[in-house]
């Protein structure tokens, strides 16, 4: 099947949904790829480079649209794009479905398959290799912080120089997804102090983690809306948080924003007043412009100065870095259609019972399949088999007892235990008993000493259980010289016993300090 | 020194043995344990010497013995290099299985001693009899397994045809021979019987060793030292002698259980184990499963590019396997740890327990590079920390990382828990070749898409690693 690669039309978008690089690996894939002519300049793909990559260049968008079965998109397709869809195409690319209801319907009436990169079920963990949502949005929280760079009047490390000490600069990120992290590991990065903020409170290790300081809201309320995307938050909350927000206000030099809630128009954190508190030569980077903005101020689009501060509202962030984000962008892509096509064979199936294919699927030759029925495993696949394996290991590990036995398999036990008793009360002399007792009883403490030993000391606690079997060598002194009564020295071979015992006690004292003194050996390396 | 003294000695003894075995449960404890041990074993063999059993007459024989056997011990210990550990030990069991053997024909043979009734005495026959047939499965099973941790026997399993009947006939044979041994009218009859079973018990002991795959070699050490406890209690029976028993059996008990643990580890049944004659599933499956083989890419990767991956993460776990004991890559391990933890990098160690070959061989050859054991962790404590690790590290580990065993039902390792290393977000297996593993099942690991491999002498890689790291 072919692939078209048109030039995006978009004002301000520069990137292309496939690569020279990915061009080649579509190729073994089996397909055969069309790009248009242009298509990859503002990312600085030469068509060139294309056609060393063995696809094709066409002269102009026609015949890309026309001659594809499928066509690789970046930005959801205007209504003239649309109606150059060939009928029974598939179209890939983001969409937004709950945004765009006409550009559905128009797609629909083209009797076309349409993949929504953007409603991918990013829970599935073996999605996570086509999830573009993730890999544009850690370019857009990169350049977030690169724009601020630029804004900001200073360093943003501290340095203690001949001419000066410099004071580091102190960036606020609101919002720890993925765009957020990437931020707050940029900005820690070039050495500034980054705090930030989520209402999820179970991000605040992975802030920490990329070397930021969690804010909390003095306020309890999990703010987890599902999927990993926040909620919205009670009004108790948010008066907590706008206050905590106004004090880091007053003391960032630098406030990133990337609250977003999937559905909804982004919250207003910084409000107009907050922004007039702050130091002049500051700089607000508003990463939610293009729904709103998360500051009211924010200009969608625009970098404005007021009251001193610097608002960045850019909505083409990640079209700023077109390059790379072409790149992480149609390997995303390749890796659909590596699943689309697993017979590599150039013909893709779009498996409806796939959950992850499924969920991309908004449009199936026609009809509209959006939104997608939920997902039945909502966590991540290998958990489960995870936890199922990690009780039977537990139980191994020594860790107390662990499970206990169930009743029925504990009467078996007993029941055999009893009888075997019952033999050896009836059959054995009095003599052998006390012995026996000794024994049994030894048994037991054996296994109670032993349960409890850390994995890590096994081979110590072997070494030094196998010195003390050399416990046998009484064995052996017993039989050099016994006291004997004249009886029975008469017909004992005395030179054979002596020799077999000897032979054995000199056996065991290898075995006892050798024993004891690996074991000892080994001790002496454990240390903390 | 008088009966009741050399008693209770015996019984000083015994409870230091206990608190010696107790105190190895604990890294803080252990060093106290081992001094408990030598303690109690000092007590005991001195109670014995001085006590009314022995006469002055035997102290030059047994000065000497000691002495010889105790000069062979130390020189050993000393000299052992520690990834040498497990063929010692199990050296070592097959000279208490010898030893047990010889006390076992020396009472025998012994006529001094009289026995009140019938009863007794056809009792301390079974008690001997049962003693050098421990005694024997100990010593030929130990010696084959000090051949296969040394190589020096290969460590495919040997399965002859029709094995268990083998084994069963042996068990027959052993209990006719017992009866022909008991009704025996004179002691050189006796003997006949005796040492024909102790042949049949021998060459139990070297099939029953044989017919167990390498990777199973560590269960196989415990079990056999566990069976060279039941050797030493069943010579206390037949010598009458309490602390033999107590010991014997803290030994044999404890070695059990420790084999049991580990049989929970690697999800393998404890009675086949006993039994002997496992580890055999790897073999047959897998190439019957040859078209569900695991498919696709396999990503090389250059040390340097390695140095790379670690320096920039935040979270790396190493898992280390037979392959970095087999390198002696311990001090390398240690070296690029030390390195990267004084830049800030979180490096800490996931051990499985049945990595290597012998229980707990990782954390010796670990604490012998001075790794500190608190960041030595164990499966269970590191498995949910691998989804937030940058880099997880296999230095020559196959089995105890393979994802089939959670995946795919078919596989023969299906159930054993392992280390989950494919979750971090890149996993680095270094290997020598893509050979498959002990159990002989290939490992979807390597195709992994964050998977890379490192192929290389263990040692040698490692080097080049922490030489990419210092520059």
């Amino acid at each position: 099947m072919r692939i078209g690669v048109p030039k995006e039309t978009a004002d301000g978008e520069k990137r292309v949904a496939t690569v020279p690089e990915v061009v080649q690996k579509l190729v073994k894939l089996g397909f055969t790829v069309g790009v248009q002519s242009g298509a990859g300049d503002a990312a600085n793909f030469a068509d060139d480079t294309y056609v060393a990559a063995g696809a094709e260049v066409l002269p102009g968008a026609a015949e890309v649209w026309a001659g594809s079965d499928i066509v690789f998109k970046v930005r959801p397709p205007s209504p003239d794009e649309v109606g150059r869809l060939r009928e029974g195409a598939t179209l890939i690319g983001f969409i937004w479905p709950a945004q765009n209801p006409e550009l559905m319907e128009q797609l629909a009436a083209r009797k076309v398959t349409v993949l929504a990169i953007d409603s991918l079920p990013r829970q599935l963990s073996r999605a996570q290799k086509m999830d573009a949502l993730t890999s544009m949005a850690g370019i857009s929280g990169y350049r977030a912080v690169i724009e601020a760079a630029n804004a900001f009047g200073r360093f943003f490390n501290g340095q203690i120089t001949a001419a000066g000490k410099v004071p580091p600069a102190k960036v606020f990120v609101a919002g720890a997804g993925v765009a957020g992290l990437a931020a707050i590991g940029t900005a820690a990065n070039l050495g500034a102090i980054v705090r930030a903020n989520d209402t999820r409170a179970e991000v605040a290790d992975q802030v920490k983690s990329l070397g930021g300081e969690f804010v909390k809201v003095d306020y309890e309320e999990e703010g987890g809306g599902g999927g990993g995307y926040a909620k919205v938050m009670s009004e108790g909350f948010q008066a907590a948080q706008r206050e905590m927000y106004a004090k880091q206000a007053q003391d960032a030099d630098i406030i990133i924003t990337t609250a977003l809630i999937p559905g909804k128009p982004a919250p207003k954190l910084i409000t107009a007043e907050m922004v007039r508190s702050m130091k002049p030569g500051s700089v607000i980077v508003d990463m939610a412009g293009e729904q709103g903005g998360n500051c009211e101020l924010t200009e969608p689009g625009q970098a404005v100065v007021k009251h001193g501060v610097t608002i960045i509202g850019y909505t083409d962030l990640v079209s700023r870095l077109a390059k790379q984000s072409s790149t992480l962008y149609s390997n995303n892509l390749l890796r659909l259609a590596e699943e689309l096509c697993k017979t590599k064979d150039g013909v893709i199936d779009v498996n409806m019972d796939d959950d992850a294919i499924r969920g991309l699927t908004v449009i199936k030759e026609g009809s509209v399949t959006w939104p997608p029925p939920p997902i039945k495993m909502p966590a991540a696949p290998p958990k489960p088999a995870a936890a199922a394996a990690v009780p039977a290991a537990k139980k191994g590990h020594g860790h107390g007892a662990g499970e206990p036995m169930s009743a029925k398999s504990l009467a078996t036990v007993f029941g055999l235990g009893a009888i075997a008793f019952a033999v050896v009360g009836l059959y054995a002399p009095a003599s052998f008993l006390s012995h026996f007792t000794v024994f049994v009883l030894a048994c037991f403490v054996g296994y109670m000493v032993v349960w409890n030993v850390t994995p890590a000391l096994h081979t110590p606690l072997m070494s030094v259980t196998n010195a003390i079997s050399s416990i046998i060598a009484i064995g052996a002194l017993v039989q050099v010289a016994p006291p004997l009564d004249a009886a029975g020295a008469a017909n004992r071979p005395n030179a054979l016993i002596l020799g077999l015992a000897v032979l054995a006690l000199t056996l065991t004292a290898v075995n006892m300090f050798g024993g004891f003194a690996v074991t000892r050996r080994m001790l002496a390396m454990f240390r903390k | 020194m008088t009966s009741s003294l050399a008693t209770v000695s015996y019984i000083a003894a015994t409870i230091l043995f206990i608190l010696s075995l107790g105190g190895l449960a604990n890294p803080e404890t252990a060093r106290r344990g081992n001094l408990f041990g030598i303690i109690g074993m000092t007590l005991a063999v001195l109670a014995t010497v001085l006590g009314p059993r022995v006469t002055p007459a035997g102290y030059a024989w047994i000065i000497g013995a000691l002495v010889v056997g105790g000069a062979v011990g130390l020189v050993a210990a000393k000299k052992v290099q520690m990834t040498q550990m497990p063929e010692l030990v199990a050296l070592m069991h097959s000279l208490v299985g010898l030893a047990a053997c010889l006390v076992g024909f020396a009472s025998y043979v012994d006529t001094s001693t009289v026995f009140p009734t019938a009863a007794e005495k056809s009792i301390h026959e079974i008690e001997i009899y049962i003693g050098i047939l421990i005694g024997a499965v100990t010593f030929s099973g130990s010696v084959i397994a000090f051949g296969k941790l040394s190589g020096k026997i290969g460590g495919k399993p040997l399965l002859l045809p029709a094995r268990h009947w083998l084994n069963l006939a042996g068990l027959l044979l052993v209990i006719y021979f017992g009866r022909v041994f008991l009704h025996s009218e004179s002691i050189g009859a006796g003997m006949a019987a005796l040492l024909v079973m102790t042949v049949i018990a021998l060459l139990f002991g070297v099939h029953m060793v044989m017919a167990i795959g390498g990777a199973d070699m560590p269960v196989v050490v415990s079990m056999l030292n566990s069976y060279s406890g039941w050797a030493a209690a069943a010579t206390g029976f037949m010598l009458s002698n309490d602390l033999l028993i107590v010991v014997g059996a803290l030994v044999g008990s404890s070695g059990a259980i420790l084999s049991y643990i580990m049989c929970r580890a690697m999800n393998r049944n404890f009675i086949s184990v006993i039994a002997g004659g496992f580890g055999t599933g790897g073999g047959a499956p897998a190439a019957a499963a040859g078209g569900a083989q695991p498919a696709g890419e396999v990503s090389p990767i250059l040390a340097a590019e390695t140095a790379e991956l670690l320096r920039e993460a935040k979270n790396v776990v190493i898992v280390p396997g037979y392959g970095m004991a087999v390198a002696q890559a311990q001090h390398t391990v240690f070296e690029i740890t030390k390195l990267l933890r004084d830049k800030g990098v979180n490096v800490r160690f996931g051990i499985h327990p049945v990595a290597g070959r012998m229980p707990g061989h990782m954390n010796v050859l670990l604490a012998e590079a001075k790794v500190p054991y608190d960041i030595v962790l164990e499966m269970d404590e590191i498995n949910e920390d691998f989804p937030d690790t940058d880099v997880s590290m296999v230095i020559g580990a196959n089995d105890i990382v393979n994802p089939a065993a959670q995946d795919d039902p078919t596989s023969p390792i299906a159930g054993m828990p392992v280390l989950e290393v494919w979750k971090a977000k890149t996993s680095i297996v270094m290997k020598r070749s893509m050979a498959s593993g002990y159990a002989g099942v290939d490992n979807p690991l390597f195709y992994k898409e964050n998977n890379r491999m490192l192929f290389g002498d263990a040692k040698k890689m490692l080097d080049e690693v922490l030489a990419a790291l210092r520059a």
